[in-house]
């Protein structure tokens, strides 16, 4: 049996949106949609969508940035929802964060090795000369020099930046570690050099992770098992080699061929959807997709449908698939 | 046959700040036929928008300046033309497609009164007239209600429909040139299709050659006939794309095939990466750019700056190496 690190049972996330008339209703966005997963320890599970799809509102709100409006979240079986305080603060050693920018999340007048130092400081861990070995042997691990330790971050390339940035999410030996985009904004061969960090530290700590990604290369490279979202709900979840060699939905069939291809010897057949992603503001109950799925069924725009299995732990969440699971059970 | 419609020499851009004299572009020369597309990729900073900013002189005096190098088009070299000719070939015979659509269109006026303008400029027709040409590009890169859409606001557009805005301005005239800058870099990946598709077919059905500026190769593979590779403002190679996919020559180039993540890369083994980042362009110089990143480093790559050479029909490289006699022989990763 596998061992569940993190799960999320229909978890959503709304927003009150001011209406522009004076006494009217505030509007509500949904953000997230009744979301629902698992995360096994030691794995990588990717998150992928398009921008609006509720990927980094699901990280944030998995680390408590955001309260959620709905559903729980079990960590290690225990619900943190409701967590204030100083039980907050001891499962926030646990899981940590990597954000996609590496300019902003760091103090530009704190040095690289109080930036790092500076999470031990907060939550009480060791004095101040064992923290400094600590630092070191970070500042290290991430590919970084202990020469760094008095510099700031301006005096860094973003590559670098990064580096200092999870080396900061490493100091509390975190289980769990949220990436949201953490390599969106780095250059390919920079992106190459902390793609392998991240899998290195992977390795050597039994670290999990959730890989928020709109690159879908990217996410192969580093999942073992991924999710798909649009307009805040899962619509496909499944293995990274079962969802790539095999996709089931609609969606992420579009979005697959819509990845440039890797040769100009190959032809890619286009298989693009009518218009754009709606406005998440007052969904409809129906599918997310509907008026742009080629494959669209009187069902669709009633009901919206629910994940379902269709073989080796691979979930879909679209009729085509209910249907036949449901002819195989007759 | 092939008509030469932009051809690019020896040209360098140079950026006089305080600090020292950070050289942008430096040597470049490429050559762009009629109804071709050419790809410009590299990493940032290492010149690819400054070369596309310099054709078209829109480099922010006194700061930057243009110290060498021609740029003929259709054989006149734009940096020689008054400003009056200048005005009249941007918009008209070359125009520019930015990363961000949002800073390109004026927020405060109509989608439909931007486009007017371009076409008044350009052409002696009544503003009628114009209105008609403008609705019908519009139509024409797939802006469904167009005549309404006329009349709304930039911001009432999503990302892609603000890039097809941009692309519907470019067609309202005779044009011959596209400079695309990062068109579809701040777009999700299927709009990122849609526009690209679009892109095509404009250019199928008005002759229209393309410069494609992208740190994406997979948008090269897609679009290009020819593609450079820029280096710290240096052209490191140039050739067609199937011949640099097939046959690339580069270190450089190299290492920028091998660290972009493959969907059919084996994700146990780990990415092959350039070490270190790129070099800081103030202190380029004499010498080979990549010299600091490069696995095959000789003493002659510190001292001596390696010349573009051509070291097959179109195919042109530099690199002390990479010669017609000499060649590297590339090391299995």
């Amino acid at each position: 049996m596998k061992d569940v690190i993190l799960k999320v049972n229909n978890l959503s996330q709304k927003f009150k949106i001011k209406s522009k008339k004076l006494f009217d209703k505030p509007k509500i966005l949904k953000a997230v949609n009744n979301v629902s997963f698992e995360v096994y320890r030691g794995e990588t599970l990717g998150i992928i969508g398009e921008s609006g799809c509720g990927k980094s509102t699901l990280g944030r709100t998995i680390i408590k940035l955001l309260n959620p409006t709905e559903g729980e979240i079990l960590y290690n079986g225990k619900k943190i929802n409701d967590l204030r305080g100083s039980q907050l603060k001891s499962i926030r050693k646990d899981i940590q964060i990597i954000f996609q920018d590496p300019y902003s999340s760091l103090d530009p007048r704190k040095t690289t090795g109080y930036l790092i130092e500076e999470p031990m400081i907060i939550h009480n861990i060791d004095d101040s000369k064992k923290r400094r070995e600590k630092v070191e042997t970070l500042l290290k691990e991430v590919g970084l020099d202990v020469k760094h330790y008095n510099r700031y971050p301006h005096e860094f390339s973003g590559g670098q930046r990064q580096r200092i940035n999870i080396a900061r999410a490493l100091a509390l030996d975190p289980k769990l570690i949220i990436c949201d985009e953490p390599v969106s904004a780095l250059d390919v061969s920079v992106q190459a050099q902390v793609l392998n960090l991240f899998k290195d530290l992977q390795k050597k700590h039994g670290l999990t992770y959730i890989f928020i990604s709109h690159d879908l290369s990217v996410v192969k490279y580093i999942s073992d098992r991924i999710v798909i979202m649009y307009l805040g709900k899962i619509v496909e979840i499944g293995d990274n080699e079962s969802i790539y060699s095999d996709p089931k939905h609609p969606y992420t069939l579009a979005l697959f061929s819509a990845i440039p291809p890797e040769s100009p010897f190959e032809k890619k057949e286009k298989l693009t959807l009518e218009g754009e992603i709606p406005s998440p503001l007052n969904l409809p109950k129906d599918c997310p997709l509907t008026g742009r799925c080629p494959h669209e069924m009187a069902i669709c725009s009633q009901k919206n449908p629910e994940l379902v299995d269709v073989g080796k732990s691979h979930k879909v969440a679209c009729f085509l698939y209910q249907q036949k699971g449901n002819e195989k059970n007759e | 046959m092939k008509e030469k419609l932009l051809d690019v020499k020896d040209l360098k851009t140079y950026f006089y700040l305080s600090s020292g004299i950070v050289k942008a572009v430096d040597g470049v020369s490429f050559t762009l036929e009629k109804g071709q597309t050419m790809g410009i990729v590299g990493e940032s900073g290492s010149g690819k928008s400054v070369t596309a900013s310099s054709i078209t002189r829109l480099i922010s005096k006194p700061i930057g300046k243009i110290v060498n190098g021609e740029v003929l088009f259709e054989g006149k070299d734009i940096l020689k033309m008054s400003n009056k000719e200048l005005l009249s070939i941007r918009g008209k015979d070359i125009s520019m497609i930015f990363q961000d659509p949002m800073t390109s269109l004026d927020p405060v006026y109509r989608i439909g009164e931007q486009m007017i303008e371009v076409i008044l400029t350009h052409q002696k027709i009544s503003k009628q007239e114009a209105k008609r040409i403008a609705i019908d590009a519009l139509i024409n890169v797939g802006i469904s209600d167009a005549e309404d859409r006329f009349n709304s606001y930039p911001h009432e557009f999503s990302g892609g429909m603000r890039q097809r805005v941009m692309i519907a301005m470019s067609l309202v005239g005779d044009l011959k040139l596209i400079i695309a800058d990062e068109p579809t870099t701040a777009l999700d990946v299927t709009v990122q299709a849609k526009v690209l598709e679009l892109l095509k077919d404009v250019q199928k059905k008005t002759n229209t050659s393309i410069l494609m500026i992208t740190h994406n190769l997979g948008v090269v593979w897609d679009m290009c006939d020819t593609v450079m590779v820029m280096y710290a403002g240096k052209t490191v190679e140039y050739a067609k794309v199937k011949e640099l996919y097939k046959n690339p020559l580069h270190p450089y180039t190299w290492g920028l095939l091998d660290s972009m993540p493959k969907l059919s890369q084996d994700s146990n083994k780990p990415l092959i990466t350039i070490e270190g980042s790129p070099p800081d362009l103030r202190l380029t110089g004499n010498f080979c750019n990549f010299h600091y990143r490069c696995p095959y480093v000789q003493d002659i790559c510190r001292t001596k700056m390696p010349e573009l050479i051509e070291v097959d029909e179109g195919h042109f490289v530099s690199c002390h190496f990479q010669t017609r006699e000499n060649t590297l022989e590339r090391k299995e990763v």
